[in-house]
C-alpha cells in the first residue's frame, strides 16, 4: 500500500530525512520508534503532504502512485490521514461542522454527492460511541480547551469517520492517561482491518501494548537502522536507543 | 467650484425651499451648521483624526446635492437588501427622499417615521428641540455640514415601557439617477425609559454610478432601556460612505452597536458613546471583511463620566488584495468615573502582502480605581492550522476561509437577531468566495 523509497527531506535547507525506505501492506500495522529529532514527526508531514518540507530525493507511492505533487487535501482524499501530536485549536468550528466539511469535501473530491444530513448524523453518533465520546463534546468549539486526552480522542474519532486506507498515528499516547490511552487503542483496534493500515510513531513501548504492531522500525538520524518485530520494541525500551546508534 | 463652496453657496437656497419656520430651533441649528463647516472644511489628512483616511479622491466629483428621486423603484428592486424573512418596521429612502410606498411605518405604540415630518410638525416640536443635534460632535465639520442640510431620515420615538416589538430596518437607496450624488441622511432615535428597540440601518447603491453618503445618527437611551444597533456597510465600489453616530446613555440602560463593513470605496464610521448616569454598558463590535482597493476606517470613543460603567469593544477585520483598514479607539475614564471596566481589542488578518491595517488604541485615564485594557493583534492565517485542515481533506481555499469564518465567529455571535446573523455569515461567506456546507 505505501511505499517508501530513499527518501530524503529538507526544512530551512537542513536535512532531517535522509534516505527513509519503508514498505507497508495493507492490514499491517508498523510502528517507528526512535529519539527526540530522529526525524520521526518529520517522516509523518512529508506522507501527509505538509509544504514546510522539501523533498530532495525519493519518492512516497501510496497503491504504486507517487504522491510528491499532491497537495495535502489530495493525500486525504486518496486515504492519508494524520493524527496530530499537538492538534490545532479553531475556536467558532464545532468538531461536527468540521468533520461534517471534511467528510464532504472528500465525497466532492471522489466524485461522490454529500452525504444527507441524517446518515450524517448516525455516522457521527455511531463513531462517537465506539470511542466513548460524549454527544455534548461534538458541539464544542474543535479542539479548543480541550484536554491533550480529548484531544486526542477527537483525532481517532476523526479517523474513524473518515476511515482512511493508510492512518499515520504521531505521538497518539503522549498525553493520554492509561484509560483514556485504552479507549483509544481500543477505537484503532476496532477500526483495523484487512484493507487499511496504521503507522505508528511513539517514543515509548506503552503504546504497542495496546496497539500490537507486526513491525518495528527504528529510526535514528534521519536514518532506519534497524527493522524487527514486535519484540524490538520491547529490547528498546530495556536497553533505550544507544546501542543502536 | 469646489464642493465645499457649492454646498455653502446652496445653502440658502436650500433653507428658502423647505417650509422651516425662520424662528424655529431647526433653522437656528442649520444656521450654525453651515457657518461651522464653512469655517472648518473638509478635513484633510492633515488632521490628526483622518491621518490614514483621505476624502481627496471623492471630493473632486460634481456631487447632485438635492436629486431628483427615481419614483419607478418598486419592491422587486430592494428586495435582495432587505431581510425579508422577519417581520419589521421598514423606512425606505430613495435618493434621499421618504418612500412612503415601500415602508412600513408606526405611530401605534412608538414613533416609527421620517424627519421631514418631524421637523414640521408641532407634535414633535418638543423631541425635536431637546434633543435633535444635542449629542453630535460639534468640532466634526462632516456631522455639522449634514447638520446644516438636516431635511430627512429616521425618527424613532419610544415612549418609555415600551418594547418594540419588530426590528427596524432603515435603509437609504441611491438608484444612480443622477450621475454623481451626495446623500445627507439625518437620523433621530430616542428610547424611552426600561424600552427595548433592534434598528439594521444599510445604505445601498442599485446603480454603477457614484454615491457618496454623509449620515448622521444621534441615539438616546434613557434609563433602564436596551439598543441593539446593526449597520451593514455592503455597498458597491463606487459608494463611500461616512457614517457619525453619537450614543448618549442615562443610567443602567446598555446600548450595542454591531457595525459589519464589507464594502463600499471608502467608508469611515465615528462612532461616539457618552455616558450620563452609573451602570451603564457599551457594547461596540466590528467586522470588517476587505478586498480589492476598499478602505474602512472605523473611529470610535466611549467617553466614561460616571463611576461603575462598563464598556467592552471588539473589532475584527480581515484584510486582503490592497484593502486598507484602519482602527482608532478612543476610551476616556474620566477622573469621576471610578469602578469603569473598559476593555478593547482589536485584531486583525493581512491575507495579501499588499493590504494594510493602521491601529491605534488610545486610553486616557483620569481615575485612579479602573480595569482597563486593550489588546490589539495583527497576524497572518495560522500555516500549521491550514495544513491541519488540509490532511482532513478540506482544500486550503476552504480550510482559509474555515479558519476566517472563525475568526470573526465572536462577533457574528454577538448578532441577537438569528436572520440577520444568517444573512452576515452568508456576506462573510460570499466575500471570502466560499461555499461552507453549515451556518455558524
Amino acid at each position: 500500500m505505501l511505499k517508501i523509497n530513499n527518501l530524503h527531506a529538507n526544512i530551512n535547507g537542513k536535512e532531517i530525512l535522509k534516505g527513509i525506505n519503508l514498505e507497508i501492506k495493507a492490514g499491517e500495522v508498523h510502528a517507528i520508534m526512535g529519539p527526540n529529532g530522529s526525524g520521526k514527526s518529520t517522516l509523518a508531514s512529508v506522507i501527509a503532504g505538509k509544504e514546510d518540507f522539501e523533498v530532495t530525493e525519493g519518492s512516497v507511492e501510496l497503491n504504486g502512485e507517487d504522491l510528491s505533487d499532491f497537495a495535502p487535501e489530495v493525500r486525504a482524499h486518496k486515504g492519508v490521514f494524520l493524527s496530530f501530536q499537538y492538534p490545532i485549536e479553531i475556536p467558532g468550528v464545532t468538531v461536527t461542522n468540521f468533520i461534517k466539511t471534511a467528510i464532504n469535501e472528500t465525497r466532492k473530491a471522489q466524485g461522490m454527492a454529500e452525504l444527507p444530513a441524517k446518515e450524517m448524523l448516525h455516522l457521527i453518533r455511531e463513531k462517537a460511541d465506539l470511542l466513548e465520546i460524549d454527544r455534548k463534546f461534538l458541539s464544542r468549539s474543535l479542539n479548543e480547551g480541550f484536554s491533550g486526552g480529548e484531544k486526542k480522542r477527537n483525532e481517532i474519532f476523526q479517523m474513524a469517520m473518515l476511515e482512511p486506507q493508510l492512518a499515520i498515528l504521531d505521538e497518539t499516547d503522549s498525553g493520554l492517561d492509561i484509560d483514556a490511552l485504552k479507549v483509544v487503542a481500543n477505537g484503532v483496534n476496532k477500526l483495523k482491518s484487512e484493507k487499511n493500515a496504521v503507522l505508528l510513531i511513539t517514543h515509548y513501548q506503552r503504546l504497542l501494548d495496546y496497539i500490537v504492531p507486526d513491525f518495528v522500525h527504528v529510526l535514528h538520524n534521519g536514518k532506519i537502522v534497524k527493522s524487527g518485530g514486535k519484540e524490538l520494541a520491547y529490547e528498546l525500551e530495556e536497553k533505550g536507543y544507544d546501542w543502536l546508534k | 467650484m469646489e464642493l465645499k463652496e457649492k454646498l455653502v453657496s446652496s445653502f440658502l437656497a436650500f433653507e428658502n425651499k423647505g417650509n422651516i419656520d425662520l424662528d424655529s430651533t431647526v433653522h437656528a441649528i442649520r444656521l450654525n451648521a453651515i457657518n461651522n463647516f464653512e469655517k472648518d472644511g473638509f478635513p484633510t489628512k492633515r488632521d490628526e483624526e483622518w491621518k490614514y483616511t483621505s476624502l481627496n479622491s471623492l471630493l473632486k466629483y460634481d456631487f447632485s446635492l438635492f436629486p431628483n428621486a427615481e419614483k419607478s423603484v418598486g419592491f422587486k428592486n430592494i428586495k435582495d437588501y432587505l431581510i425579508n424573512d422577519i417581520d419589521s418596521y421598514t423606512l425606505i429612502f430613495v435618493d434621499g427622499e421618504f418612500n412612503s410606498f415601500l415602508s412600513e411605518t408606526t405611530h401605534e405604540d412608538c414613533d416609527v417615521c421620517v424627519m421631514s415630518s418631524a421637523l414640521t410638525r408641532p407634535k414633535y416640536k418638543m423631541i425635536i428641540d431637546n434633543y435633535l443635534n444635542t449629542i453630535a460632535n460639534k468640532k466634526n465639520s462632516l456631522a455639522e455640514l449634514n447638520t446644516a442640510f438636516v431635511k430627512e431620515g429616521a425618527f424613532i420615538n419610544i415612549p418609555k415601557n415600551t418594547i418594540v416589538a419588530k426590528p427596524i430596518q432603515i435603509i437609504n437607496f441611491s438608484t444612480g439617477n443622477e450621475k454623481e450624488v451626495l446623500l445627507q441622511p439625518r437620523n433621530l432615535v430616542v428610547v424611552g425609559e426600561n424600552s427595548h428597540v433592534q434598528i439594521i440601518e444599510r445604505h445601498q447603491n442599485i446603480s454603477k454610478n457614484t454615491t457618496l453618503t454623509n449620515s448622521v445618527t444621534e441615539i438616546f437611551v434613557h434609563k433602564r432601556a436596551i439598543v441593539d444597533y446593526y449597520k451593514i456597510q455592503n455597498d458597491t465600489n463606487e459608494s463611500s460612505l461616512i457614517d457619525s453616530t453619537f450614543i448618549s446613555q442615562k443610567q443602567q440602560s446598555i446600548a450595542s452597536v454591531n457595525t459589519f463593513s464589507f464594502g463600499g470605496k471608502i467608508t469611515r464610521n465615528n462612532l461616539e458613546f457618552y455616558h450620563e448616569g452609573e451602570h451603564i454598558t457599551s457594547n461596540l463590535n466590528g467586522i470588517s471583511v476587505l478586498n480589492e482597493k476598499q478602505h474602512v476606517d472605523n473611529h470610535t470613543l466611549v467617553d466614561h463620566k460616571s463611576p461603575n460603567c462598563e464598556s467592552h469593544e471588539l473589532y475584527k477585520g480581515i484584510y486582503a488584495d490592497k484593502s486598507v483598514g484602519v482602527f482608532n479607539g478612543k476610551v476616556i475614564v474620566r477622573q469621576a468615573a471610578q469602578k469603569t471596566n473598559a476593555f478593547q481589542q482589536n485584531n486583525s488578518i493581512l491575507i495579501d502582502d499588499g493590504a494594510t491595517i493602521n491601529s491605534k488604541p488610545q486610553l486616557e485615564i483620569f481615575a485612579d480605581d479602573v480595569k482597563c485594557s486593550h489588546g490589539c493583534t495583527i497576524g497572518q492565517l495560522d500555516e500549521s492550522a491550514l495544513f491541519y485542515m488540509q490532511s482532513r481533506g478540506i482544500p486550503k481555499k476552504e480550510a482559509k476561509a474555515l479558519l476566517l469564518y472563525a475568526f470573526a465567529n465572536d462577533v457574528v455571535e454577538k448578532i441577537k437577531i438569528p436572520q440577520l446573523k444568517a444573512l452576515i455569515s452568508k456576506l462573510i461567506a460570499k466575500k471570502l468566495n466560499v461555499q461552507l456546507g453549515f451556518e455558524l
